[in-house]
């Protein structure tokens, strides 16, 4: 989590292009957004854009405080929640009172209901870092769910609240009742979330927050004080994750207790995680792997949370950079030419990898369709759970696949080390 | 009045002993390997259903021995491959790790013995009322339950204090390095408290149990509470954690016998006032936010003593 590159290293490396590039990237981004829903037009995706899109905010949001600052939360969804059920009320209140407010400047009060919840609680949490904080979060986070459901007249109990987004004030004559509609809002949003939390990492209050995190006793000496930066990072994280809170509310037109839970938490740590908290762009890879596994993996296996924890614990374990980490570590082979070098080993690991996971996926699903009698199909073989031979085709992918794949990525460690010392003679590497 | 306050405390001190069974493992590991496991109460749930299986299979008194052993050794096996490979990516990655477990172990049990709870009963021997008080029969296991858990408590206090693996142990507690620089195989002693701690995590479970409910979603419940307890007693410190759970036992216990509430006391609000979270609040029993007790205290503690009851350190 703290290779990082550094600023003065990155900068020397920008090429004369990188202004075009940093500002093309953006506007790539902004295209993409435009066109995607032209090109896949079917109800079922755009659903699932619109929640990728809110999930990508929720995630860089997130690290904000555990990339960033390296604060780990288990309690964000706190945040988002809260923001959610703000947006709500501001939307039920402005349709009953016919306030001017246009649906667009919704997430915003979301932002708002998020940021002054972390206002609040913020400062107690924020006075100490690492265990004691994520500890903390947590509690928090125990004690915001256990409460939305006491507190019925605000949160709506176990039901939640309802609203009409479409009863708002129209703006450019959209409603925000059709999903397309409701579509480019959040693509809106995610552009100018994106763009701001990105921005706040280059300030200088994002460049204290990494020092913070990787040093806040040398950053005392230089006259900050960790605890107000750690306020500071928790309150624009707070906004932000409000600010997808708010969208969720439009989006699904509801807020409910299981926006706060331990849940939401757990599956926005998840996201920021496995896409790798070290870069800026690893969040918003692992929202879309996550958002996408989630919409995928419920209609083919009951058990697709299970896979969420395996892909995890593979990640916590084996690489920590997660997958931005795994891509940025090419990074300097490519520049330096030498990832050809490293390619034919991949593909020699890759095989005896993938039938380790395909021996992991049968045995899960074997156990989970042990009583169900259901038929495993993987990659168009079916095979009964309750079958002899299909325990044996398990423990042959498992064990086999384990021992060829250790011995092929010891190879492709070797081969890395070759091309790594030509790229650091080549002056790419550090 | 009298007869709840005696069967309160009775239930409060029982399910005290309970929390001191996985707080003490918690704490031990914690301050050891400063690795805070949040798949504690995994392990408590799996003791519960491995109890649960093996009283199906070969009956209870073997299940109460066994279960825990593989729970222990499972407990070993985190601590070997998972957590000893992640230590280099720090302790970040260390906590990231046994929360997943924690997310995994959750799911592995709702796909193997589904989400409803399973019928886990009090073994025959024990299904009678072992004395009637105040017209309250109270159950033979539940006394049971406390015998174990202090019998559990002496052992672990004279094995500590006694013993030269203690010595190690409550060295290792303070000075790890200082451990390993005197010739101890440190990590062997991390493995084995690991896994003894596991062990009595699982024991727990195994008691527990039949007498409240075994269900998938049981570590995630106790899981905070857990977390409560060692920071509430102070990090690291034993003693801290006994006095905590007992305390938190308690508490939660008396709570939820407790049907008080505002409007009981001070009577009804002015009904025109209307729905509003003021007649939430005023209407709502103790019984009601007994759950959140737990985290309401642990916020308290981390504002007025961030060390905790008897910790030593902050963090």
């Amino acid at each position: 989590m703290t290779d990082a590159p550094t600023p003065s290293l990155a900068a020397a490396k920008q090429e004369p292009g990188g202004v075009l590039g940093f500002y093309g990237v953006w506007l790539l981004a902004a295209i993409a957004l435009v066109v995607l829903p032209l090109i896949f037009s079917s109800g079922g995706s755009l659903t699932s854009f619109c929640l990728i899109g809110i999930a990508i905010i929720f995630a860089l949001s997130y690290n904000i405080l555990l990339g960033q600052t390296g604060l780990l939360s288990f309690g964000h969804a706190v945040q988002y929640g809260l923001g959610g059920f703000l947006a709500v009320h501001v939307m039920n209140a402005g349709a009953n009172h016919n306030w001017p407010i246009p649906l667009p400047v919704i997430p915003l009060v979301g932002g708002i209901g998020g940021m002054a919840f972390a206002l609040l609680v913020g400062w107690v949490m924020t006075k100490r870092a690492g265990t004691v904080f994520a500890m903390i979060s947590l509690g928090i986070g125990e004690l915001v769910a256990s409460s939305s459901l006491i507190l019925r007249s605000v949160f709506g109990g176990e039901s939640g609240i309802t609203t009409d987004r479409t009863s708002l004030m129209p703006m450019f004559g959209w409603t925000f009742g059709p999903q397309i509609q409701v579509y480019y809002l959040i693509a809106f949003w995610v552009l100018v979330s994106a763009i701001a939390m990105y921005a706040l990492t280059r300030t200088p209050l994002g460049r204290i927050c990494n020092a913070v995190r990787d040093n806040p006793e040398r950053v005392e000496f230089i006259g900050y004080d960790p605890h107000v930066v750690r306020y500071l990072a928790y309150m624009f994280a707070g906004f932000f994750a409000g600010i997808a809170g708010g969208l969720t509310a439009i989006n699904f037109e509801i807020a409910n207790s299981a926006y706060l839970g331990a849940t939401q938490s757990g599956l926005v740590l998840f996201s920021a995680f496995i896409g790798g908290t070290a870069y800026f762009f690893g969040p918003i890879l692992g929202a879309i792997l996550v958002t996408y596994l989630q919409l995928g993996l419920t209609s083919v296996t009951s058990v697709w949370q299970l896979y969420f924890g395996v892909i995890f614990i593979g990640i916590v374990m084996f690489a920590p950079g997660g997958i931005a980490g795994i891509l940025m570590k090419h990074r300097p082979l490519i520049r330096a030419g030498t990832l050809g070098t490293v390619i034919p080993s991949y593909l020699v690991a890759v095989i005896p990898t993938l039938a380790f996971a395909l021996g992991i996926i049968l045995t899960i699903e074997t156990v989970a369709r042990f009583s169900g009698g259901d038929v495993i199909n993987l990659l168009g073989i079916p095979f009964v759970a309750t079958a002899p031979t299909t325990w044996a085709a398990a423990a042959v992918l498992v064990v086999g696949g384990f021992l060829v794949a250790r011995i092929t990525w010891r190879r492709v460690a070797e081969a890395w080390d070759r091309a790594a010392t030509v790229a650091r003679d080549r002056g790419y590497l550090a | 009045m009298a007869e709840l306050i005696v069967i309160s405390t009775l239930n409060g001190v029982l399910f005290g002993m309970l929390l001191f069974l996985l707080s003490s493992g918690l704490t031990v590991i914690f301050s050891m390997m400063g690795v805070l496991n949040f798949a504690h109460a995994s392990f408590y749930m799996l003791g519960a259903f491995f109890g649960y299986q093996l009283t199906r299979w070969i009956g209870f008194w073997p299940a109460l021995v066994i279960a825990p052993l593989l729970v222990g050794v499972v407990g070993m096996g985190v601590e070997r491959y998972g957590l000893r490979n992640t230590h280099k990516h720090g302790h970040v990655a260390e906590l990231l790790l046994t929360f997943g477990l924690a997310f995994a172990i959750e799911e592995i049990v709702s796909m193997i013995w589904g989400k409803s709870p399973v019928d886990y009963r009090v073994p025959a021997v024990l299904d009678f009322p072992a004395f009637t008080i105040f017209s309250t029969n109270y159950p033979a296991y539940k006394i049971f339950m406390l015998v174990v858990s202090v019998v559990i408590f002496i052992a672990l206090l004279v094995t500590l204090k006694r013993t030269r693996v203690g010595l190690i142990v409550q060295a290792a507690l303070t000075h790890p390095s200082m451990v390993g620089h005197l010739g101890h195989n440190v990590g062997r002693v991390f493995m084995l408290v690991f896994g003894v701690g596991s062990a009595l995590a699982g024991l727990a479970g195994v008691i527990a149990g039949p007498s409240l409910v075994t269900q998938s979603d049981m570590a995630a419940l106790l899981g905070p509470i857990l977390f409560v307890v060692i920071v509430f007693g102070g990090l690291g410190s034993l003693p801290g954690a006994f006095i905590a759970s007992l305390l938190i036992g308690l508490i939660q216990t008396f709570a939820v016998a407790l049907n008080g509430s505002l409007a009981s006391v001070f009577g009804p609000l002015d009904p025109s006032l209307g729905p509003s979270p003021l007649t939430d609040i005023w209407n709502v029993t103790i019984a009601q936010i007994a759950p959140i007790l737990p985290y309401l205290l642990l916020v308290l503690v981390l504002i007025f003593r961030p060390m905790g009851l008897l910790g030593t350190r902050e963090s």
